[in-house]
């Protein structure tokens, strides 16, 4: 067991990624992307069955949590794991999303992709507006004004008529059929499909910023504020701007969820909510998107693979993450330690 | 270049660490500050730099009074703080340390390699380091990196909290050559805050002596380096040892 403290598998990976050409790894991303996109059929044959989960529908557990997840994990993986910032409130981006979608197919003609990129702005604005004044704040004060916020934004949803109070806002609309997809209680798939794309299109935009100029701000916000300002790096504005990227990540998932679920409700934005997808950086690995990846996967799917233990479950879920925690404190894939990996390939292009 | 500090008072809460001191750093100049811990330096240097608000006083740099700009925005204007405790990113290479020190310059492309070339010429150490993390570097080493890194942005005036702290004493010789070096060479105007005063005094122009937040006395470093009670109190060869 204490062997798997020393399990490397993001270098593995790494290493195998480095040797490969362009061609070879074109070919990796392409039959990655059409394996993960076909398995919402996974439970259809004996052989992937062990995948299915036996007390929901598997189709609809991989939009919901398990694609949902991934998802804001990686948005909020920009906040916590890139630039260090602790928000324990991110269900709250999530919510206005979702509140946002509702309350714009109850009273507009609008439909999910006009309404994606309204209710992404929308996350955005509440982002620049909790972080403008809180972003000054360090670590734990921070945490405990993002976990306010995110309550806030739940109790002023539970008490305010216009939008429905405790009942929230139902029979939001569906997306419209769309490239030959149906979407609709009956199509899980089609919603998998589109989350698996915003999925990308997320990793892809993480990456262009990680190695650009935002990235290295954040990098060095995160390793040492004060030496930061004294590089010059406007720390308010980076921050600001990584809070404004996570938001819009969290308020796309919730527009997609509200279509999907076609009603949003107060309970449905828990704290609960916040610390689980937290939990999903942190157990697979804080910084480090493909491990963030794992955890929201893991964290998303175990409990459903399980259910139907039914009480038991949470129990079963609980323990295996402090056990894996235990052995693997800093994560599945922990973010690359740079003495070893990156030392030894920059090494190799400067001579 | 020109920087002048002008009865400047910084405060933590209630408490007052500068006491209204004034001080005047000239073009080309190695000025420093020394004093016991706790005299005010380092809050001076971060007061400078922008790390610390201003209480009440001003801070002219080339004329322009600096003090409420923000401290991104000074750095712009070539000012570059090396901060106490060799404050480098453990978690970044050598190099990518050094670089991230051009970070406020537009022309940071253009003038990468040749800036490179010089901070490794200045210290060739860092050169065989390039692709090592910043906290696997000996102290002597993340001292050169914090300084390196500071000349990145091709400061006019380079503020240095504490180069010798904590390092041996053939290293700490090295790093005063180099101070020296890069005063002379590149024609960077230094100020300079030390507690190790003998260093400090033989290879500045001009110092101010701090305690308790106030500037007590001010002279040349030479001339300093001679005075009797500047002896006794910074340089442990005092007046008692003339005695015996």
């Amino acid at each position: 067991m204490a062997n798997l403290k020393n399990i490397n598998l993001r270098d593995k990976g790494a290493n195998l990624w480095e040797g490969w050409d362009r061609p070879k790894r074109t070919a990796f991303v392409v039959i990655l992307i059409a394996l993960v996109g076909l398995l919402p059929y996974g439970g259809n044959f004996s052989f992937t069955s062990i995948l299915n989960t036996p007390s929901s529908s598997y189709q609809a557990v991989l939009v919901y949590p398990v694609g949902m997840f991934v998802l804001m994990a990686l948005g909020l993986n920009v906040v916590v794991g890139k630039s260090g910032l602790l928000d324990l409130g991110y269900v709250a981006f999530f919510a206005i999303g979702g509140y946002t979608a509702g309350l714009l197919s109850e009273h507009t003609h609008l439909n999910t992709w006009e309404i994606l990129p309204i209710g992404m702005a929308a996350a955005m604005f509440a982002g620049v507006l909790l972080g403008l004044p809180t972003l000054r704040l360090r670590g734990d004060y921070l945490a405990i004004v993002t976990l306010g916020f995110g309550e806030i934004v739940r109790i002023v949803a539970l008490n305010t008529q216009s939008i429905g109070a405790s009942t929230g806002i139902a029979s939001i609309r569906t997306p419209p059929k769309t490239f030959g997809l149906q979407f609709d209680i009956m199509h899980s798939n089609s919603y998998f499909w589109v989350v698996l794309a915003m999925i990308l299109l997320v990793i892809w935009m993480i990456r262009r910023f990680t190695v650009r100029r935002p990235g290295r701000a954040w990098e060095a916000i995160r390793q040492d504020e004060d030496v930061a300002i004294l590089m010059g790096v406007p720390i308010l504005r980076y921050k600001v701007w990584s809070f404004c990227i996570g938001a819009a990540i969290g308020g796309a998932a919730g527009v997609i969820f509200a279509s999907k679920t076609q009603y949003v409700a107060p309970n449905m934005f828990t704290f609960n909510v916040s610390v689980l997808i937290l939990s999903c950086v942190v157990f697979g690995g804080m910084g480090n998107m493909w491990g963030v990846i794992l955890g929201g996967v893991i964290l998303a799917y175990l409990p459903e693979r399980i259910r139907f233990i039914s009480n038991a479950r949470q129990l079963v879920f609980g323990i295996t993450l402090v056990v894996i925690m235990n052995l693997r404190p800093d994560g599945l894939l922990p973010r690359k330690k740079r003495e070893k990996l990156g030392a030894a390939k920059k090494a190799g292009e400067n001579v | 270049m020109r920087l002048e500090v002008k009865d400047l008072r910084v405060q933590y809460g209630k408490i007052e660490a500068i006491k209204g001191i004034s001080f005047v750093v000239e073009q080309g100049e190695i000025v420093t500050l020394i004093g016991a811990n706790g005299a005010g330096k380092t809050t001076t240097l971060k007061t400078i730099s922008g790390l610390r608000p201003v209480a009440s006083g001003q801070i002219i740099y080339d004329g322009q009074d600096i003090s409420k700009m923000s401290a991104h925005e000074r750095v712009n204007l070539g000012i570059s703080q090396a901060p106490e405790g060799r404050g480098i990113f453990p978690g970044m290479t050598v190099l990518e340390n050094l670089e991230i020190g051009k970070y406020s310059r537009k022309e940071r492309k253009s003038e990468m390699q040749e800036d490179l070339d010089k901070v490794y010429q200045l210290f060739p150490r860092l050169k065989e380091r390039t692709s090592q993390a910043g906290g696997t570097l000996s102290g002597g080493e993340q001292q050169m990196l914090a300084i390196g890194r500071a000349l990145m942005a091709r400061p006019k005036v380079l503020l240095l909290d504490e180069p010798s702290m904590g390092l041996a004493p053939m290293m700490i010789a090295n790093i005063f050559n180099i101070i020296t070096t890069i005063n002379k060479e590149l024609g960077t105007t230094i100020l300079l805050v030390e507690q190790n005063a003998q260093q400090a005094l033989q290879r500045a122009n001009r110092a101010y002596v701090l305690e308790t937040g106030n500037v007590v006395k001010t002279a040349n470093a030479q001339d300093l380096l001679n005075d009797p009670a500047v002896r006794a109190a910074y340089l442990g060869t005092g007046a008692e040892k003339g005695h015996h």
